[in-house]
């Protein structure tokens, strides 16, 4: 009997290990950012529509966030309703970097569906797009007030992670002051305020 | 006589499919059909050629950037080119793309402390199991001495030859 004793455990072992590699493999279809933690990477390109250029430093010293989109990513206009609603909070700064995009195309869409972002850069070579490592529409970045990306999320937004992976991150005078602007009178929160208006 | 014309036959069919399989090795890889850029110099392009196929189609995730068709694979051997063409190492190049995308871009995990266990799991099963046969042949060597009738049968045996 104590002869079986070794090899049943390691089976036992075995089949945990499998089971946890198993329930954990969603997950891992979302490759984390190799940025968080490091220097955004400053770039300048020119603004959407407009003859002028958008440089990432003029940023400096703030929290905001960059949300890379085409009018080609059907995702993407998933989650702009919820864009909209975040801009609507004036929580921070919005840069939209329009990857590989049609100018024209770009702009009707904003011109439509109402336009959430601050600034929106046009990259159209995708050269950008690299610098930050992003490898699929829609991606959104936080950075922080001293230059480094905190988070990202690739994939839709919505009010559920915007409360619980950007606001839960921001510095806490500006994500109560989302309250406030959200939601009048009622201080019960930030992600409540969102989820009920989208 | 039917058994004999039957193997014949056979090791024909075998000896064709086995050509036909090494001419299908031999035929070129289906990159150059989606990348048909090739750099001015030989040694470079052979340098984009290998580079490409080591970095992972973010996107697909199972291609290599040099066999996927998607726009963000063509972009990055765009910049693989650029690269190359501004001078930097195959080294430096592949750093390039990690500090962009993580470890996974590169179909060659390298050695850092997070995938040390990558490495090191492979030798410590190794000798795990070498352990495991050490016991066992002891164990072996030592029932023979042990054993009276065996020991005794092969003395009787060692005695006749």
């Amino acid at each position: 009997m104590n002869r079986f004793l070794l090899p049943a455990g390691v089976f036992v072992l075995l089949v945990v290990v499998l089971f946890v590699g198993i329930q954990r493999a969603p997950q891992k279809t979302v490759i984390p950012s190799a940025l968080i933690g490091k220097p955004a990477p400053a770039f300048t390109l020119p603004v959407l529509g407009s003859a002028d250029e958008f440089d990432s430093a003029s940023l400096r010293g703030q929290w905001y966030l960059l949300n890379v989109w085409g009018t080609w990513c059907p995702e993407c206009r998933n989650e702009h309703d919820m864009l909209l609603e975040i801009a609507r909070t004036d929580v921070l700064p919005m840069v939209g970097l329009n990857w590989k995009d049609d100018d024209a195309s770009a702009l009707e869409w904003l011109r439509v569906l109402g336009d959430p972002y601050d600034v929106t850069a046009a990259d159209r070579e995708g050269r950008v797009a690299i610098d930050w490592g992003v490898y699929g529409a829609p991606e959104t970045f936080l950075v922080n007030d001293l230059g480094v990306v905190v988070y990202k999320h690739v994939g839709p937004m919505t009010p559920e992670i915007w409360a619980r992976e950007f606001l839960a991150r921001l510095p806490k005078a500006s994500a109560d002051r989302s309250n406030v602007q959200a939601s009048g009178a009622d201080t019960s929160g930030a992600a409540i305020a969102i989820g009920a208006g989208s | 006589m039917s058994a004999t014309r039957f193997r014949r036959v056979s090791v024909r069919w075998l000896s064709m499919l086995c050509v036909s399989l090494l001419l299908f090795s031999l035929m070129p890889p289906a990159a150059q059909a989606i990348d048909p850029i090739e750099l001015s110099d030989p040694a470079l392009q052979q340098r984009y050629r290998d580079l490409s196929h080591e970095l992972r189609c973010m996107q697909c995730q199972n291609q290599s950037i040099a066999d996927s068709p998607v726009g963000l694979a063509g972009d990055l051997r765009r910049e693989v080119r650029e690269l190359l063409e501004a001078g930097k190492s195959d080294a430096e190049i592949r750093e390039h793309m990690r500090e962009r995308y993580g470890d996974f871009i590169l179909f060659r995990p390298q050695w850092s402390a997070r995938n040390a266990w990558l490495w090191v799991t492979p030798l410590l099963l190794l000798l795990l199991g070498v352990v495991v046969a050490w016991r066992v042949i002891r164990q072996r060597v030592a029932l023979e001495v042990t054993d009276q009738f065996v020991a005794e049968d092969s003395r009787e045996r060692r005695a006749d030859q």
